[in-house]
């Protein structure tokens, strides 16, 4: 599909780092951990997961992310999706967990949402780098019980997500999912893999995109060949068991880069 | 089981290049799939990161691309390619790209290491200044560097040509002199698409190349034109997702297929197209591939 022009209507700025781009168009049939590719024109196209169903949340980190942030309401983007496989929702009366670092909270604040929704119990551990850049304890809150950490103490529980995550009782959740930086994710990976709640976890990771389409392959992860853009960017932490998640991944030459 | 310039095939199904092909384990998933034989991500003498993105985008006749010979470069590669030889039992082709015959030979010798079983010279991407097409469209730079290549590897050398010529025959006889021991027919034809909601050109590149069904004829007129006139085998490609166009394909005179954008609907195209050929070829009452091979040419 063509990209299909989107004009921003409204830019939340959620920390210093960190803003919301609403829409016009919405994207209705998108689940939650799905992605678009946002066409910044005349600089790059890039990968972002859905925040809301017409919205990307975006933290400052290149060429792309910069120029969107020079944008205003009024201005607009190309847009192609949602693509990818998001999260497995979760059904009436299941518990469960989220785990979310930093911007990594965009796509499970609507995932949390549609699971209470859904009538599931949510639990989240939202974790940043201090008070400042806590992305939507609101809309967490607002799903079930919270559990903050931030790296300096500024709010909440000093400390990373995985401090708290070690001291929940993991066998009582159905559904486990984290999305943050590949660090983090690569800690919460260990845990869950110790307790053995790996079946029953799920991750968005991320990767460089090329065609964004599952056709190009620089994406692909050793050493199952998956690709992040069709056969994710959520898989099952099964799925990742032995992989290069947590390792490394590829930049645009396809060459390999440590995380 | 179909043989080409020596690799045995256990299907005509091959990868393209380009497609699924920048990691070994990309590779090896591919096959696993089911395909005949995998060719592998275009791969240069140094590190490219190729063109800003959108660098692929879906169209309603095909799919438009400029990827900009985006590649690890040939030392980094070694290892990828490795992998894919040790962990898959199909033919691995190295398809490489340069700028002038001693690139080529400089990136052919580096991959040599890790023994793939043929090269396929990329004389045709659309879209790179100094590369593919702008040399593989002067059949004296074609001749040349296929005969440079082929004289310091010792496996098949395959060249891939470019449809955005005046007569692609002359460029195929052109590999067949310089020593070509099977020509792949076509690469993408040069293409353009714009976002009429802003004006702005929807490639990175501003252009690039079109794949899939649209140039399906282009690609058969092209590969009918060269079996007439080539002693060396010809290896279809443009447009390639069901078995009938690949029967298509074969009865211009292809020997085997390669499928490049079809991979989109699904990694299964291969496998699905190679056992559609042989229920084909089992209720038409032919032998083998070989009866179907350039069949159009004895008819009128």
């Amino acid at each position: 599909m063509r990209p299909v022009n989107a004009l921003i209507t409204k830019i939340v700025k959620e920390s210093p780092s960190i803003r919301t781009f609403f829409f016009d168009a919405s994207f209705d049939s998108a689940t939650p951990g799905q992605f678009v590719m946002v066409w910044v024109r005349g600089v790059d196209e890039i990968p972002m997961t859905l925040s809301y169903k017409n919205a990307i949340t975006v933290q400052k980190v290149g060429d792309a992310t910069s120029r969107l942030f020079e944008l205003g309401e009024g201005d607009s983007v190309g847009i192609r999706g949602p693509s990818g496989k998001g999260f497995t929702l979760p059904g009436k009366g299941d518990r469960i967990l989220v785990v979310a670092g930093g911007v990594g909270a965009a796509p499970l604040a609507p995932l949390a949402e549609c699971a209470e929704g859904a009538g599931a119990e949510v639990t989240t551990i939202l974790g940043a780098r201090n008070a400042d850049e806590l992305v939507f304890k609101n809309r967490f809150s607002g799903t079930g019980i919270l559990h903050i950490t931030t790296d300096d103490g500024s709010e909440g529980r000093k400390g990373f997500v995985t401090d708290a995550l070690r001291e929940l009782d993991l066998p009582a959740y159905d559904r486990i999912y984290t999305c943050g930086p590949e660090v983090m994710m690569a800690r919460v990976f260990d845990i869950l893999q110790d307790a053995g709640a790996l079946e029953r976890s799920e991750f968005s990771l991320h990767r460089y995109f090329k065609c964004g389409i599952g056709v190009c392959g620089a994406c692909c992860m050793d050493p199952s060949g998956l690709r992040v853009c069709k056969d994710g960017p959520v898989f099952n932490g099964t799925q990742l068991v032995g992989s290069e998640f947590g390792k490394y991944k590829r930049s645009a030459s396809g060459q390999r880069v440590g995380i | 089981m179909v043989t080409i310039t020596g690799l045995d095939l256990k299907n005509p199904t091959i990868l393209a290049a380009g497609i699924m092909g920048t990691t070994g384990a990309s590779l090896v998933h591919v096959a696993k799939e089911g395909a005949g034989a995998v060719v592998t991500k275009s791969i240069g003498p140094a590190p490219e990161k190729g063109h800003p993105n959108p660098s692929m985008v879906r169209l309603e006749c095909g799919f438009l691309n400029a990827m900009g010979l985006p590649n690890p470069s040939y030392k980094d590669f070694i290892k990828e390619l490795e992998i894919a030889k040790n962990e898959t039992s199909v033919p691995v082709i190295a398809s490489i790209f340069g700028g002038s015959a001693d690139e080529f030979v400089r990136v052919a010798e580096g991959l040599s290491h890790a023994k793939p079983d043929a090269f396929e010279l990329n004389l045709s991407c659309p879209h790179a200044e100094g590369y593919g097409a702008m040399i593989g469209s002067d059949p004296h730079k074609v001749q040349q560097i296929t005969s440079a290549v082929c004289n310091n590897v010792d496996v098949p050398v395959w060249v891939k040509l470019t449809p955005n010529v005046t007569d692609i025959v002359a460029i195929g006889k052109a590999a067949a002199s310089g020593g070509a021991d099977a020509v792949v027919a076509i690469n993408t034809v040069r293409a353009m698409a714009i976002d009429i909601a802003s004006g702005y050109p929807i490639l990175g590149n501003r252009f690039g190349g079109l794949s899939g069904p649209a140039i399906k004829p282009i690609a058969v007129k092209c590969v009918y034109d060269l079996y007439a006139a080539l002693d060396i085998p010809v290896i279809g490609v443009g447009g390639i997702s069901t078995w009938q166009d690949a029967v298509e394909m074969m009865m211009a005179g292809a020997s085997a297929v390669q499928v490049g954008s079809a991979v989109f609907e699904g990694l299964d195209v291969f496998g699905s197209i190679s056992s559609g050929i042989d229920s084909f070829l089992t209720e038409k009452g032919y032998g083998g591939v070989e009866d179907i091979i350039g069949l159009a040419h004895g008819m009128v």
